[in-house]
């Protein structure tokens, strides 16, 4: 046997080897659905991952006194640990200049506000400093106390070594309801903490919402999936059509429905069910809260039940039944099993969403249906968007843990939205 | 790449065409109609130029998220006095210099024209307006006539609504319980005084509605939702003036303050957003503001002849903030106080909504 004990090099028509052309026509493929997809990707990172990335920037950085305050910077971090109750003329001497440098370049109002932030009350306090600053004689400790005794605050000190440096934890400690005290970082009073009940009130309306959901879109979907064609059409557009319409007017509509001189208690008055002087209030409350926000996320639970119902085939069933199950155990063993894929994605779905919600709370929620976000658009509004967006990273971060525990408990690939 | 750049040139072109109008934002409602009757339309008509108004619940959230991002789109913006003035320290606003307004039709210099405080670094007064509480005649024909009434349930049973927020809401509370006008801002720079006025709050809390829009008071009221409601004066007024709604104001315990025009940093139109805040504030311009809703003009000269109400028979100046019987027991917005405590009352206030 002279022949090469290895075969012949497979090559193409042109005389390629096979191999090579391959890989190059598949490059090609690949390259051609990376710029299909490319448009997605660019859409993606645009106004999805910067603006988070942004957003978990924003609850860390804050220059707003660093940046204003250069002399007090550096002497903070050439002092660390200093008497926060007596802090020597050196480090007066370096806010001094800080303060008429503010004045100069109109950043008071803007470094007050970081510190003031932290410690309620110090706008004024630079405002007052910084108009004075550039006629205080040494030594300036004296000066400075003198024109307000505040500047001996340690709350103050304390606060403002803190806001020394552009980075800081102090806004995810503000959103776990701790407060800066002369003893530094302490848990906030009674009536001051808020946050973390908000968190935790947040989740459980999310959980009772989603259970309502589930409770509601079980049959719903079970009706559309087996159906025959004409009628489930027509049963799926009276689900779709709220779905359809806009979100303000559905949640108006509720406040028309449920408010004390709304229909509802019209028609409870007017068959003599309550007494006129004492209406039921079903609007402005949690009640509100929950019954609208319910409406609005019930087709995010009836579409993915749905579209896994609709592909179980019946034989199973009749199947268990001709084998003498009852109905109870038919439905409990072969078919709620089945449905698990959808009733996991639809809560998911539906919590989800829930947790994050915001208009519809803000609007019916009167005072004790607001929920977290609205909280987080209130910070947003009252321009500490650093508090905000430390809030918005903590309820970014329990999502995710959600998310990591589903993943363990049920498996995302179960996961079937339609 | 020519044609690409051609493109988005053009692309650009026609985004300023759009918007070159002058952007004016504002409170919206009745509030917001008398602006665009007494300064937008005479602002288009004097000088040409596509002038829009745009509403929003409170301006001052909008123009600082748009300086912020640096994307501005508004041109002239009404803010309360303590935004005005914060906003104006934090750098979001352009300053405005009084010498550059327009003397008083009888040639009476900005500086003196101008009430005291009208005019700030960046903020111009449009107008005096008050929070005040009103009620539904037709429900207490023998209605409250002091602030203390607002929280007696006992005597005048029924829904409350406020405002939702601290400002105005806890002098209200501090009034209510006894403390005169002048102490007010000194208890409530207190712990003890902060307290207080929650502790009075809390005797109302589950009867009260809140309400947010400015809007939303004088529509509660007349949906009988509440039996008296917290409101600006310049809406009750226009709710019974123009739609004859039985509405009566109390003028106990009255909290006023300057409305202001601001010009945010960046504005797309800045020269025409100036003559816009010139054309506004002059004596006509405040004149013709009140004569279309009852907020008072903040210029002497302004109030020289007397002002009717744009139906040519009601005289405003008993309906104005600023009318000496309206003062009796009346309180003015402390700016300084609200500039620092804003974001901690109001912390406390939704920790408490929400206890």
């Amino acid at each position: 046997m002279t022949e090469a004990a290895t075969p012949a090099l497979l090559t193409t028509a042109d005389g390629r080897p096979l191999k090579e052309a391959l890989a190059t026509a598949q490059a090609r493929a690949r390259r051609r659905a990376l710029l299909l997809v490319l448009p997605l990707l660019a859409f993606v990172l645009l106004t999805f991952l910067i603006p988070i990335g942004y957003m978990l920037k924003r609850s860390v950085e804050h220059d707003g006194f660093s940046a204003s305050a250069p002399e007090l910077d550096a002497w903070f971090a050439a002092n660390p640990g200093f008497d926060y109750a007596n802090p020597p003329e050196e480090a007066y001497a370096a806010l001094v200049k800080d303060l008429a440098r503010m004045q100069e370049e109109k950043t008071t109002g803007i470094a007050g506000t970081r510190i003031n932030y932290t410690v309620p009350g110090t706008i004024s306090l630079f405002k007052g400093g910084a108009r004075a600053a550039k006629d205080l004689q040494p030594p300036y400790k004296e000066a400075l106390i003198a024109l307000d005794a505040e500047w001996s605050s340690v709350k103050l000190w304390r606060g403002m070594e803190a806001a020394s440096s552009k980075y800081t934890t102090e806004f995810y400690k503000v959103a776990a309801d701790r407060k800066l005290t002369d003893e530094g970082w302490t848990r906030g009073g009674d009536k001051e903490r808020i946050y973390l009940y908000l968190f935790f009130k947040t989740f459980l309306v999310s959980a009772l919402i989603t259970v309502i959901c589930l409770l509601l879109a079980f049959p719903v979907a079970h009706l559309l999936a087996v159906l025959p064609m004409s009628k489930s059409s027509l049963l799926m557009i009276l689900v779709l059509l709220p779905f359809w319409t806009s979100l303000l007017v559905r949640t108006t509509s509720w406040i028309a429905l449920l408010q004390e001189q709304g229909i509802l208690n019209n028609l409870l008055v007017w068959m003599g069910v309550v007494p006129d002087a004492s209406r039921l209030q079903m609007m402005y409350n949690m009640t509100g809260t929950v019954v609208a926000m319910t409406h609005v996320l019930l087709p995010f639970m009836i579409l993915p039940l749905y579209s896994v119902m609709r592909v179980i085939p019946p034989s199973y069933a009749r199947a268990a039944r001709s084998l003498g199950a009852t109905s109870w155990t038919t439905f409990r063993r072969i078919y709620l099993p089945q449905t698990l894929p959808g009733i996991a994605a639809g809560s998911l779905l539906v919590f989800i969403l829930a947790v994050g919600y915001y208009i519809t709370p803000a609007l019916v929620g009167g005072a004790d249906g607001q929920l977290i976000s609205n909280l987080i658009s209130f910070h947003m509004s009252k321009s500490n968007w650093s508090l905000a967006a430390a809030l918005a990273a903590m309820l970014l971060a329990s999502i995710l843990l959600l998310y990591w525990l589903y993943d363990r408990l049920i498996g995302i690939d179960r996961l079937k939205l339609g | 790449m020519k044609k690409i750049l051609a493109l988005s040139t053009a692309l650009s072109a026609a985004a300023f065409a759009a918007q070159a109008d002058v952007t004016v934002m504002s409170w919206g409602g009745a509030y917001g109609e008398a602006q665009t009757e007494a300064f937008v339309k005479p602002f288009i008509a004097a000088t040409g130029k596509p002038t829009v108004m745009v509403d929003s619940d409170n301006p001052a959230t909008p123009i600082k998220a748009m300086v912020e991002s640096g994307n501005v789109t508004v041109d002239v913006a009404s803010l309360e006095y303590a935004d005005a003035i914060r906003l104006c320290d934090e750098g979001v606003l352009e300053p405005i210099d009084i010498a550059s307004l327009p003397a008083g039709a009888d040639g009476t210099p900005a500086a003196d024209d101008f009430l005291a405080g009208a005019v700030t670094e960046c903020g111009v007064s449009t107008d005096i307006w008050s929070n005040i509480f009103a009620y539904d005649t037709t429900k207490f024909p023998e209605g409250p006539k002091t602030v203390a009434d607002f929280f007696d349930l006992e005597k005048f049973p029924g829904k409350r609504g406020l405002r939702k927020g601290a400002k105005a809401v806890l002098e209200l509370a501090l009034m209510g319980d006894g403390v005169p006008a002048s102490e007010v801002y000194a208890l409530l720079d207190t712990p003890e005084g902060v307290d207080r006025a929650f502790a009075k709050l809390d005797t109302i809390k589950d009867q009260v509605v809140w309400w947010e829009a400015g809007s939303q008071a004088p529509q509660l009221l007349a949906d009988g939702e509440v039996a008296m409601t917290t409101a600006y004066n310049g809406r009750i007024f226009a709710a019974a003036m123009n739609e004859g709604k039985p509405f009566q104001i109390v003028w106990d315990g009255q909290i006023y303050e300057n409305e202001m025009f601001v010009i945010p940093k960046g504005a797309p139109n800045m020269a025409d957003a100036l003559e816009f805040v010139k054309f506004a504030t002059s004596t006509e311009g405040l004149r013709a503001s009140a004569q279309q809703i009852s907020y008072g003009p903040a210029r002497k000269s302004s109030m020289k002849e007397e002002i009717l109400f744009k139906d040519g028979k009601t005289v405003m100046a008993p309906h104005l903030p600023t009318a000496p019987e309206n003062m009796g027991n009346a309180l003015e917005t402390s700016a300084p106080f609200w500039v620092d405590h804003d974001a901690e009352l109001n912390e406390r206030f939704q920790a408490w909504l929400a206890q």
